[in-house]
């Protein structure tokens, strides 16, 4: 074997570990976390609230939390987000407009959760009065969703082919009408990607909600959209750091992590596998 | 009349479209407005090179090198990993996997970046730091490197996901090109294709480490907090994000400590935007320089 | 996408419009981490015998709560240190009028990893140990091995209340490890060969070693008789006397079956 030989060999060898290091990073932590949270998920786990102490009981209402905030932050997020997404696609505006609002959903993304926790605090908690509330938090939450929205609607957008407008607007339909009737139904399936993926991120981030909708402890399910909450991530949390039975509450961590990390895992394979039908109706 | 309504609802998408840069601006702002008040008391010199973060002894001390120097330690720790991980894991991607292969492996690349960042610190904080501390026998698992690592990984999926984007730009006859002058496939991966991706991968990598320095509870969880310079990787360390998070809920509204905490936000912000707009040119001139579109 | 809109519309309209129809009074009780598991239990219980009672429960910290009582955003501030002057004047300014309850006593026990030989500690070496005069376990009497100084962040009512009744609020070292809470505190001492941490005595397992201070040991009885020197009392606060569910929850809490609450949770009970 010459010299050119071996080096290839070697170097193909390790970007095959590069590649198998992310197998096992992420099998490792599903492992660990289904492994010991398993045992503690049963139907009383699910269908009960925290008790005696937030030893006992189960993450009922937590949930629903969750499910309040995101559902929130969608309501939000959404139509924002594929309005922006149709008016820098079908509407072509002029390159600095495109670049200006491409530059600021970019950044937008790349904001640092927590900043957009203290956002929240300071408009919607302090200044708009909302207090700690699902409110304050699903629109903290929806901002932060916002661009991945804009982005995957952008996507099914621009993916929609040039020829079906053309052949609406031939047909005498104005723009509006093109949108609404052809362009939008052709591209909601990746619309419904971004959502799908969008309500993944949302469910389990924590840092947003920290100072403007978590609470340790309320009385069974939100009542209404200026209740503060439970929230899966901030009980992980709370749990974690707070209260007098660490060993009972650890426990009870290990279920709810594994129990996030169904939600948000089998809601990213869902946008994933819907992404891949679609792209092969289109190559098809 | 249709004319008109076309015109509105025009005006009405412009409009919405906006709401993008207004919350961006709405960022700025309120950082600006909450922390501007800290530099009345401490100058803006001795705010961020000051060596003691003591924000609530009499008098407190408002230093934040410690913090900015604790971000940057754990965010170049991430990058020991991510880097080779993330690219690594993209030129597998891009040139070994087989279509079927390609078709299991991304998609555990994209579950890896969704798994939440509490899941990642909760992890860290009972089996990573754990484990290294009884490997390394330290005095304590929650450290550094043990954020690193965890940062480290939650980043990968960024750069290799980028990167391989980067790569998939790369045009055909590059490698046509290489191969006809008897080049080998390595050589050919690290001489032509390699620095022909490579300021797109650099946009994966600076997005990494963006990712990195803003991650928030993982820090908070497992980077242990003290407040010191840091001098070894088993150091516990107290990032920018994990001092706000932990100290944001305590901290008397509108305090010096207060605004001195939306001055470490402030700091952040304008770091991880100096990121993506550095990401941003990198990615605008790859793109020209493989003559791409926008 | 009509019913998929309408799908996800239905549930957030419902709970809007519920607001108004939602008629219990509601107490919100937020601050001191000391004082959650106490108020948390209580709530629970509390809510248990009365239904239409509606209470939630929030952290954040001693601070946070007196400045969200004097914000007007919590109905009860829980607080693990006695209201500072400071405090009292800002709710003056903006017409408050803040009613501090003393609900239960707490110790604060130093802790350390249970394989550590040393038994106990005088004051002052303690305060050596966190202003970083001392750094190995040799200098108090223990084996050759590192002190690994655990505290509570700076801004926690555990800290104040450690930083006055210890350290003379003398600065810690500053590379001492910083937990946001007394579990964190414990668990870090538990898995940490030389470490030294201190958590209320409600926080005491058998996973950590306390100390003795001075000769005498943390103990529900040795706070109550003022003999253990590092002793505090818990307190809720109001703002003005309070009525309604807030004081039927306060009394329930000094009452009998409240009383033994802060027992359950570890925390001395004030008779």
């Amino acid at each position: 074997m010459k010299r050119r030989d071996i080096v290839q060999k070697l170097g193909f060898s390790a970007l095959f570990a590069c590649m198998a290091a992310n197998i096992v990073f992420l099998g490792g932590i599903v492992f660990f976390i289904a492994a010991r949270g398993l045992g503690s998920i049963n139907w009383a786990f699910l269908t009960q609230a925290p008790r005696d102490s937030m030893t006992a009981g189960g993450v009922a209402p937590v949930i629903a939390g969750t499910f309040y905030l995101t559902l929130g932050a969608i309501i939000f997020a959404l139509p924002l987000g594929v309005a922006s997404a149709i008016y820098l696609t079908e509407y072509s505006p002029r390159g600095w407009i495109v670049n200006l609002l491409r530059i600021s959903i970019n950044n937008l993304a790349g904001v640092p959760s927590v900043v957009f926790g203290l956002f929240g605090l300071t408009v919607f908690v302090k200044y708009m009065g909302f207090g700690v509330s699902i409110l304050s938090g699903s629109l903290t939450l929806g901002i932060l969703a916002l661009p991945v929205i804009i982005s995957a609607s952008q996507e099914a957008l621009t993916a929609v082919p040039q020829s079906i407008r053309e052949a609406s607007l031939a047909l005498g339909a104005t723009q509006w009408e093109t949108i609404r009737r052809v362009v939008l139904p052709a591209a909601l399936p990746g619309i419904l990607t971004g959502v799908i993926l969008s309500v993944g991120r949302v469910a389990g981030e924590t840092a947003p909600i920290l100072f403007t909708a978590a609470a340790f402890y309320v009385k069974g399910y939100p009542h209404s959209i200026f209740s503060e909450v439970m929230a899966l991530p901030y009980h992980i949390y709370a749990l974690m750091t707070e209260g007098t039975h660490p060993e009972e509450q650890t426990r009870i961590a290990y279920a709810s992590s594994l129990l996030l990390l169904a939600l948000v895992l089998s809601v990213s394979m869902l946008a994933i596998y819907i992404r891949a039908r679609q792209r092969k109706t289109y190559n098809a | 009349m249709n004319k008109r309504k076309e015109r509105i609802i025009r005006y009405l998408f412009t409009a919405l479209a906006f709401a993008s840069l207004v919350f961006l601006v709405g960022i700025v702002f309120v950082l600006f407005r909450e922390a501007l008040p800290i530099f009345g008391k401490v100058s803006p010199k001795a705010f961020l090179l000051g060596k003691s973060w003591y924000p609530t002894s009499s008098p407190p001390e408002f230093g934040i090198l410690p913090l900015i120097l604790a971000s940057l330690w754990v965010t170049l720790g991430a990058l020991v990993i991510c880097v080779p991980l993330g690219v690594g894991s993209a030129l597998y991607l891009h040139e070994l996997a087989g279509p079927r292969q390609r078709a299991l492996l991304k998609p555990v690349i994209e579950i890896l970046a969704s798994v939440p960042s509490i899941v990642y610190g909760f992890f860290g904080m009972v089996i990573l730091a754990p484990f290294l501390q009884d490997t390394f026998n330290l005095p304590i698992g929650l450290c550094a490197l043990t954020t690193s690592i965890i940062l480290g990984v939650m980043a990968t999926p960024t750069v290799a996901s980028i990167a391989e984007d980067a790569l998939s730009y790369v045009p055909r006859s590059f490698r046509e090109a290489s191969f006809a002058v008897g080049a080998d496939r390595w050589q050919t991966l690290t001489k032509v294709i390699i620095p022909a991706a490579g300021s797109g991968i650099s946009t994966g990598i600076i997005l990494g480490m963006s990712r990195a320095i803003g991650e928030t509870m993982t820090v908070l969880m497992v980077a242990g907090g003290s407040a010191v310079i840091p001098h070894s990787i088993f150091d516990p360390v107290r990032p920018m994000t994990a001092a706000i998070a932990a100290e944001m809920g305590e901290a008397p509204v509108g305090s010096d400590h207060y605004h001195a905490l939306f001055a470490i936000a402030l700091m952040l912000f304008l770091i991880t935007f100096a990121f993506n707009i550095a990401a941003e040119l990198i990615s605008r001139r790859f793109r020209l320089k493989l003559g791409l579109s926008r | 996408m009509k019913t998929m809109m309408k799908l996800m519309v239905m549930p957030a309209l419902a709970i809007a419009l519920g607001a108004p129809a939602f008629a219990g009074q509601k107490v919100v009780l937020e601050g001191s981490t000391t004082v959650l598991p106490i108020a948390q239990r209580a709530a629970e219980d509390f809510m248990k015998l009365h239904k239409d009672a509606d209470i939630s429960v929030r952290g954040g910290g001693s601070g946070v709560g007196i400045a969200s009582i004097l914000d007007g955003a919590c109905d009860i501030a829980d607080s693990s240190r006695a209201i500072q002057p400071e405090e009292v004047a800002e709710g003056k300014k903006r017409g408050k009028d803040i009613k501090p309850f003393v609900v239960a006593m707490d110790g604060i026990a130093p802790v350390v990893h249970p394989s550590n030989p040393v038994k106990g500690l005088t004051k002052e070496q303690i305060k050596n140990i966190y202003t970083g005069k001392f750094s190995n376990w040799s200098e108090v009497g223990g084996p050759d091995l590192k002190i690994v100084v655990i505290s509570r962040d700076s801004s926690s009512g555990t800290f104040e209340a450690f930083n006055e009744l210890v350290l003379n609020k003398e600065k810690v070292r500053a590379d001492a490890i910083m937990q946001a809470s007394n579990q964190a505190v414990g668990s870090t001492v538990s898995r940490t060969r030389g470490a030294i941490g201190y958590v209320g005595l409600g926080y005491l397992n058998a996973s950590i070693k306390a100390l003795s201070v001075n000769g005498v040991m943390p103990s529900k009885a040795t706070v109550l008789n003022h003999k253990y020197p590092v002793s505090r009392p818990l307190y809720m606060y109001t703002n003005g006397k309070p009525a309604g569910t807030a004081k039927q929850f306060l009394d329930f809490l000094k009452s009998k079956a409240g009383q033994k609450i802060v027992e359950a949770e570890g925390f001395v009970g004030l008779k």
